[in-house]
């Protein structure tokens, strides 16, 4: 069943267009992330699905059933926001009751519903408290609990980690990824972090200039990029992108890269699309883990030599980052913890080619 | 009274000054400064604590015109508290006291909310309600005597336009006269109220707006439950300056009623000046004041503990 469904959706504001044109199917159980920077349209893309904002031209579908024109308090739908947006004169109880008291449910069912929202969330002890009594990752949880005790189709999350410190914010993290796959809703997720979206989503949506750039699952996202914008903004440190220019020899395609185009690295999986480039400049997509320096144990993969000057090193325990420079480009390299190549000196890097992507320089998108 | 309480509030502040290298010479200045404020904050002690100590000690003498020392006890209490001007002042501070706070904050709220709802020329509707404000109570009462004298004002003005057996005159009748009052006093401070709970309602997360929209909530719950209760402390802040303004209340009932007719509009301030300076008796004048400051403190003193204890729960909303 499709849980959510926006087609050709448009919002302008005066003359600024805020969204142009998107579309998005979503099923039922997904958890979708809307990630992207800030400015990009995916807090008013949420804030339409919601109808807290109207649509200037597209159809919106939850559940099955058009909502055009429907109030936020129709259309099956809980929201978590940002600064929590607790009642501050009520209870944590008056939080979580205030919506079905509006819809008129009897208080015996009130009662039990909080009684189980309570205790999924283990939030039992501060039912009478007030939110200016709570920690922040207290408030998130009844915010949440207000959300839960809904029982709607749908999910909307607007920033809900953004406000929190970074080591709550990781375990808040894990514990609605937990909540997703214990009840199973549909859940439409913004944020602006890319760890977020990695972590959370089945299905991310990268959008930017109030476009959706991309629409697919994590893995997707992060090795097939569908252009430069989404190679860079997923994946910290970003994926580098190095000016190069195709060459073939025989049936082998190699990207030729620093200067004068004398270093080759050759592509692996050669595609027809890789075939039309032959001789023309592209731009080479490569993750920075696949960028190492050698150390002899490495399975005999198809990896490139890439001799580059190390400008710096920042170790941070668990691996060593290295800008590395070949020609004018700067490209980050992901090493062994324990690798130290000495800075200004230039060393051969190995090169894993396998995931590595082509870009048309100037529409930007991926050709291979 | 309470004026004069903020004047030395603020001349006991001194502003502070780091010096970094002490030298006689750089002593003058910061001396000057406590000799000022000393100067200031002991005129206004002075004054203030002086002034109302000898007020009450003459409330407990036969003074007329001068003071003079013979004590009565709490005769001229006793009298005052029997007479029926004091009794008739009391209870139209009662009405008046009621109709007007309520029908401020009320009518304040009501406006606040209105211009909260994202309106066009927001900026002018704001500084017209504000602008009665601005106005001394003298202005408000004569122009409002204008308005409701029954011959020029508006029962005048709708009979001229064919309405002739239309009937507005609460000025000149006994029983309501006292409600011009009123009327007048929501005019000029209903604005100042809108002022306070409009800042209040901005200053609340715009998220709460979506966040009761999702949860269903119809304007007028939204307000009740939510929004009003979340600006709280600004409305009883409000409701307290409104009220000591009440109490206070004296040249709008001499400017539009001169508490007439007869004493139908009479309030306990009129009561005081009319003891002291009409009939010239200091004593039962003295007495009428001491009480109508009483009356305040009983107002006062519990705002002051409810300040105290939200403070020393450290709470705060939000």
């Amino acid at each position: 069943m499709s849980a959510l469904s926006v087609e050709k959706l448009r919002v302008r504001f005066g003359s600024v267009e805020v969204l142009k044109s998107v579309d998005l199917a979503i099923e039922s159980g997904e958890f979708i992330v809307l990630v992207g920077p800030s400015g990009c349209g995916k807090s008013t893309l949420l804030n339409v699905i919601a109808g807290l904002e109207q649509a200037t031209e597209g159809r919106i579908e939850i559940g099955g059933r058009e909502v055009t024109g429907v109030p936020p308090k129709d259309r099956d739908i809980a929201m978590v926001f940002q600064t929590y947006a607790l009642y501050p004169a009520m209870t944590v109880r008056g939080n979580i009751t205030f919506g079905m008291e509006c819809r008129g449910v009897p208080k015996a069912e009130q009662k039990e519903a909080v009684a189980r929202v309570a205790k999924l969330l283990q939030i039992e002890h501060l039912l009478d408290r007030r939110p200016g009594q709570l920690s922040g990752g207290q408030r998130q949880r009844v915010a949440m609990g207000r959300a839960l005790v809904r029982d709607p189709v749908l999910f909307l999350f607007d920033e809900p980690l953004s406000n929190l410190d970074a080591k709550l914010r990781v375990e808040m993290r894990m514990e609605i990824k937990r909540l997703h796959q214990r009840i199973g809703t549909t859940m439409v997720y913004v944020t602006h972090d890319q760890v977020e979206a990695m972590t959370l989503a089945t299905r991310i949506a990268v959008m930017n200039g109030g476009v959706i750039q991309q629409f697919a699952d994590p893995q997707t996202i992060y090795d097939q990029p569908a252009n430069l914008f989404v190679a860079r903004f997923m994946g910290s440190p970003p994926m580098n992108a190095i000016p190069a220019r195709l060459a073939a020899s025989g049936s082998e395609i190699a990207a030729m890269v620093g200067p004068d185009a004398a270093t080759a690295v050759p592509l692996p999986n050669a595609t027809a699309a890789m075939k039309d480039w032959v001789g023309r400049e592209v731009v080479l997509g490569i993750r920075p883990e696949c960028i190492t320096l050698p150390d002899g144990e490495q399975p005999g993969k198809p990896a490139a030599s890439l001799p580059a000057t190390v400008e710096m090193i920042e170790p941070t325990g668990a691996e060593t980052m290295a800008l590395i420079r070949v020609g004018q480009s700067e490209i980050m390299a992901r090493m062994r913890p324990d690798a130290r190549p000495a800075v200004g000196s230039v060393a051969s890097f190995a090169l894993d080619t396998a995931k590595a992507c082509l870009f048309d320089p100037k529409t930007e998108s991926r050709i291979a | 009274m309470t004026q004069t309480a903020t004047t030395m509030q603020a001349g006991q502040t001194r502003p502070a000054r780091t010096a970094p290298r002490r030298s006689w010479l750089s002593d003058i200045p910061d001396l000057l400064t406590r000799i000022v404020a000393g100067l200031i904050a002991a005129a206004a002690v002075s004054y203030v604590v002086g002034f109302t100590l000898w007020t009450v000690v003459i409330s407990f003498t036969d003074s007329t015109l001068l003071p003079e020392y013979s004590f009565v006890g709490f005769k001229h209490y006793f009298t005052l508290l029997r007479s029926r001007v004091w009794q008739v002042a009391y209870f139209n501070l009662t009405i008046y006291g009621l109709g007007f706070i309520l029908g401020a904050t009320g009518l304040g709220l009501l406006l606040a909310i209105l211009i909260d709802q994202k309106i066009r020329a927001e900026n002018l509707l704001r500084t017209i309600y504000l602008y009665p404000m601005a106005l001394s109570f003298v202005v408000t009462g004569t122009v409002w005597a204008w308005l409701l004298n029954p011959t020029i004002g508006v029962e005048h003005f709708v009979r001229s336009l064919g309405w002739a057996q239309f009937n507005f005159g609460w000025l000149v009748d006994r029983d309501m006269a006292i409600y011009c009052v009123v009327i007048a006093a929501i005019w000029q401070a209903s604005g100042f109220a809108m002022a306070l709970f409009l800042a209040g309602l901005r200053s609340l997360d715009a998220d709460l707006y979506k966040a009761a929209a999702i949860d269903g909530a119809s304007p007028a719950r939204m307000y009740l439950r939510i929004m009003v209760p979340a600006i709280w402390p600004i409305v009883v802040s409000v409701l307290v300056i409104l009220l000591q303004t009440a109490i206070k209340t004296y040249d709008l009932v001499r400017a539009l009623t001169a508490g007439g007719p007869g004493i139908a509009t009479t309030l306990p301030t009129n009561v005081v000046y009319d003891y002291m300076f009409q009939r010239g008796l200091m004593g039962a004048g003295s007495a009428a004041a001491v009480m109508l400051l009483l009356s305040l403190l009983i107002v006062l003193l519990p705002y002051a503990l409810f300040q105290r204890l939200r403070r020393g729960k450290g709470g705060g909303h939000g």
